[in-house]
């Protein structure tokens, strides 16, 4: 292993925290310092999350151990297939987010409060990136709550008095989730006496029968659960992807929820393996019919919506079943489709809340009727809509389908017919609530003539929804670039590494 | 030249002019221009591979991985070649015909309306040039919207409606064809074509076998077989060519042609007589036959009338499937090609009425045919084709499923095939007698109606001519090309 990448880990972490302290201190003397150097430290991590992706392509593991002490006395950092590629996939919409809340942010923040406001952003994409490097369980619990804290107080950042409300209620269900996740790994420390991830893996199979791990267990599940909104514990959710700021809404719904979903794999796999999972605690049919009832309930609820922001939240309840449901098939193919649907969802749920912002930034629209004719004011984000709500459909040949296609064959081959035809169901329940959007935008007259015409978003905003759609069709053509990394993650993960 | 070059560019050419088609918006001429060229470089694409497939060759190209069990692969064979040219000629007639018909109405959006029909003809035609099932289930699903916007042109709430129950129906349908290829692949490893078929080998219970192809037929809900047809009489709300789209062009033969490739590349003759499904698609489309002719009957607005009638003779096509003899598929792949010359000839004249004299009930058409003496002629010269007289090809595929019929020794097909026949000849000789024969009410009646454009009579003209050229000359290509697919896919043994 080259002897600069070995040292890239930790400096992914470092770096960012410095710079956001230089960013605050920056921003105090001008605010124009703080955009810049929060961008450029986020564009440094998704530099880095590159290098690293590349490097550990082809099997490798980077072990990195924080001051040179070896677990399970120091804080051990691992880069393998699975991590990095979430790493990659977050750092990157991470990145898309910060260009298009240069204007973006203006929708609902206040001027004074920008410098701030992007420290935050920058803190919980450097939580975010600290959960998904770590390999120890502690560690994992503290930049979470890094990036949690974060993630409270941007999405009450806002303008509108509820986003405030809607932080709180985030605020208090987040911190029993944390509690519970705490305590899970209060008891496996008491079990085992380490909290290395890989070091548990090894030591508790011993401890299989404890009802200590059992506890365990279940209090890591359900804190998590909470944290990725997996029905029906997501209830603080809606609330705050519609009331919080539109820049917030999609780094949370992106990256945030994407990395928590990572966590959650993780420590399932890589620290009670699956053996526990299907064996000495066999959970998995459960989560496959919790999973099932999520992707069936946020579609119809996501259906009865009027507030677009309101549709794609339920929708992304909707859509995290479908990652618990490779959770609970847990066999190669839909393993692979649930990894590959974290990217999948993350790039078009990041299109779809990035073409809502850009409405509300031009037009102060929320309400799904009142975009009536929008596609002849606003024909590029609305042709970024459709591309993207097709992949949510799963229309061949996006990503959509592609990690659906996967998670359906996997429950096939598993013999889970039924889920299968669930999980098709929820494509259809899908095509309902993105077809009442487009149907409006398209089909729709135009009611207010005042407002004109030619109402396009500026490019700084434009550009990344452009890549994103774009990447809605070229990551699913091209398939197999992901797949290179995602098919070795998931034998990974079910292999206990 | 790159081997499997053709192919590739039978899709991408339209692809290539739907992107044109946008950037040139604003210029009406240039933009109708690069459909008509398009359309026409299409054709002569399509029929620059024809002599290798008479030949007995088969043309292909893999694109892309995409999945396991299917890449995104390209082959064309006899069947796919006769899917691919009748959806390349009718696309440029249908392209003459719209331009007639769009600017004579002064229809808005049309842009979008070429931009549609472009990207669903590459949709046709990569079906009809797909390899394998998950190729044709990624186009089938484009096919599917791309074409919704077409189908709510007019955006009025009907439409609107009408759009969702299209949408319901085929995206159900998609949702069940992935179904099946998933089921197929876990089965099989595979999702390739092979002629004769390769579920045999799998080894799965006939009951998984029974229950995957009926989820195929769902999947195929495109071919408009009863009880699930009611999409395609909504459908008519659409404007006249992309009904004639949709009945003749693309949609509905993407459907009977899934059926047939399904049957027999996937199935196989042998496997689906042994597993009864011969006798279960014999029950479908006979009840739908009679009912869609029943209902036909009860039509006063010509769209509908017709758009029932293609329900009825679709179920043709299947019928001919499901006697599993030589006579009676060759019946069914002609019947493809010949059922689209005559059903879009009639389209086009509804059309034309509609443009020259903005009537849409048979009623309101008495005697139209004084000021339209071309549009009612063609029209009935069409219909008696649907209805089987000579001289139209309608009457070559015919007697090859009555042949295909008493072959299998099922009596009970031929008294559909022979009731079928009558209800046709009742539901469409009052047309043209209303047409022709019959006295407009007042004398005033037709003093507004005038004779469609020439732009648009020259595709009727066409499409007419070309099916009495298919009754002299059935071998060129179409016969031809059946029976080269039959050979290629019937074992040995068969009746």
């Amino acid at each position: 292993m080259n002897a600069v990448i070995s040292q890239l880990p930790p400096l992914l972490i470092v770096i960012p925290l410095l710079g956001a302290l230089a960013a605050l201190l920056l921003g105090k003397w001008n605010r124009a310092f703080a955009y810049p150097i929060s961008l450029a430290m986020i564009g440094f991590q998704f530099a880095v999350s590159l290098v690293l992706m590349e490097s550990v392509m082809d099997g490798d593991v980077i072990h990195y151990y924080l001051g040179g002490w070896p677990p399970p006395l120091g804080i051990e950092l691992v880069i393998d297939s699975f991590n990095s590629f979430v790493l990659v996939v977050i750092l990157a919409l991470a990145l898309l987010t910060a260009v298009w809340a240069h204007k973006g942010a203006d929708l609902d923040i206040v001027p004074e409060k920008k410098v701030s406001f992007f420290v935050v952003f920058q803190l919980l994409i450097t939580g975010l990136c600290g959960m998904a490097v770590t390999g120890d369980l502690f560690n994992l619990y503290v930049f979470l709550e890094i990036s949690s804290i974060a993630a409270y107080t941007l999405v009450a950042a806002g303008r509108n008095p509820r986003s405030l409300i809607a932080g709180f209620n985030y605020l208090i269900l987040g911190s029993i989730a944390a509690g519970f996740i705490v305590i899970g790994i209060g008891y496996l420390y008491i079990a085992t006496g380490t909290l290395n991830m890989g070091e548990l893996a090894v030591m508790l199979p011993a401890h299989y029968g404890q009802t200590t791990v059992y506890a365990a267990f279940l209090f890591m599940m359900i804190g998590f659960s909470i944290k990725v909104a997996f029905f029906p514990l997501h209830l603080w959710l809606p609330d705050a992807y519609t009331e919080a700021p539109a820049a917030v809404t999609i780094l949370i719904a992106t990256a945030t929820s994407k990395v928590t979903a990572y966590a959650m794999l993780r420590v399932i796999f890589s620290v009670f393996t699956l053996q526990y999972v299907t064996d000495s605690f066999p959970v998995t049919e459960l989560i496959l019919i919790i999973a099932a009832i999520a992707i069936i309930a946020g579609a119809v609820l996501a259906i009865a919506q009027d507030n677009l922001k309101r549709m794609l939240a339920y929708s992304s309840i909707s859509q995290m079943g479908y990652i618990m449901f490779a959770l609970g098939v847990a066999n190669q193919a839909a393993l692979a489709g649930g990894i590959l649907h974290i990217m999948a969802h993350a790039v078009m749920k990041g299109c779809l809340f990035m073409v809502a912002g850009m409405i509300i930034y031009r037009t102060g629209f929320t309400a799904i009727r009142q975009l009536s004719g929008l596609s002849r004011r606003m024909p590029v984000a609305c042709a970024a809509f459709a591309i993207a709500g097709a992949s949510m459909i799963g229309v061949p040949p996006t990503i959509g389908f592609m990690s659906k296609y996967y998670l359906v064959l996997g429950a096939v081959e598993a013999g889970e017919y039924l889920a299968a035809a669930v999980l098709l169901a929820g494509s259809l329940l899908a095509a309902v609530y993105i077809w009442q959007v487009i149907e409006v935008m398209y089909f729709g007259d135009i009611h207010d003539e005042d407002l004109g015409g030619g109402l396009e978003a500026p490019a700084s905003m434009m550009v990344p929804v452009i890549i994103l759609a774009a990447s809605c069709l070229l990551l699913g053509i091209f398939v197999e670039l992901p797949l290179e990394v995602v098919g070795p993650a998931a034998a990974m993960l079910l292999g206990g590494g | 030249m790159i081997p499997g070059i053709l192919p590739l560019l039978a899709i991408t050419i339209p692809l290539a002019a739907a992107a044109l088609i946008l950037a040139t918006g604003r210029h009406m001429n240039l933009r109708d221009s690069v459909t008509l060229g398009a359309a026409a470089s299409m054709v002569i694409v399509v029929l620059a591979m024809l002599p290798e497939i008479l030949a007995g060759g088969r043309i292909g190209i893999t694109l892309i991985p995409l999945l396991p069990g299917g890449d995104l692969a390209l082959r064309v064979d006899a069947l796919g070649m006769i899917f691919g040219i009748v959806a390349s000629v009718l696309w440029l007639l249908n392209s003459l015909y719209s331009i007639g018909y769009m600017r004579a109405l002064n229809e808005h959006d049309q842009t979008r309306f070429y931009f549609c029909f472009a990207i669903a003809i590459a949709a046709a035609i990569g079906i009809a040039f797909s390899a394998n099932l998950v190729t044709l289930y990624v186009f089938y699903e484009i096919l599917t919207l791309i074409t919704y916007p077409l189908v709510v042109h007019v955006g009025t709430p009907e439409a609107m409606q009408a759009g969702r129950k299209y949408l319901a129906y085929l995206l159900g349908g998609g949702i069940c064809l992935l179904a099946a290829t998933i089921l197929t692949y876990t089965l099989t490893g595979t999702t390739e074509f092979i002629p004769g078929g390769f579920l045999a080998g799998a080894g799965a219970a006939a009951l998984s076998l029974q229950v995957i192809f009926l989820l195929y037929l769902g999947g195929f809900v495109k071919a408009a077989w009863m009880p699930f047809h009611a999409w395609l009489p909504a459908a008519m709300v659409a404007p006249t060519p992309v009904s004639a789209f949709l009945h003749a062009v693309a949609v509905v033969t993407a459907g009977v042609f899934g059926v047939v490739r399904v049957a027999g590349w996937v199935y196989g003759v042998d496997l689906m007589a042994d597993l009864n499904l011969g006798v279960l698609l014999a029950v479908i489309a006979s009840f739908t036959i009679i009912t869609a002719s029943l209902f036909a009957l009860a039509q006063d607005n010509l769209k509908r009338r017709l758009a029932y009638s293609t329900v009825a003779q679709l179920s043709y096509i299947l019928l001919g499937v499901s006697m599993l003899s030589t006579a009676g598929l060759i019946g069914a792949v002609i019947h493809i090609p010949f059922h689209a010359f005559q059903k879009i000839a009639l389209f086009f004249c509804a059309g034309a009425v509609i443009v020259g004299a903005g009537r849409e009930n048979i009623s309101d058409m008495k005697g139209i045919g004084r000021k339209m003496p071309v549009t009612a002629v063609m029209c009935a010269a069409a219909a008696a084709g649907i209805c089987g007289l000579p001289p139209f090809c309608g009457l070559v595929s015919k007697v090859y499923l009555t042949i295909g019929a008493v072959q299998a020794g099922e009596l009970a097909l031929l008294g559909v095939i022979i009731v079928s026949a009558v209800l046709n000849v009742a539901y469409f000789f009052p047309i043209i007698h209303t047409m022709i024969i019959a006295r407009p009410s007042d004398d005033r009646a037709l003093d507004t109606v005038t004779e469609a454009p020439l732009i648009m009579l020259v595709p009727i003209i066409l499409a007419v001519t070309a099916s009495v050229a298919f009754f002299f000359f059935p071998a060129t290509p179409f016969l031809d090309l059946a029976e080269i697919a039959i050979s290629d896919m019937s074992g040995a043994g068969m009746p």
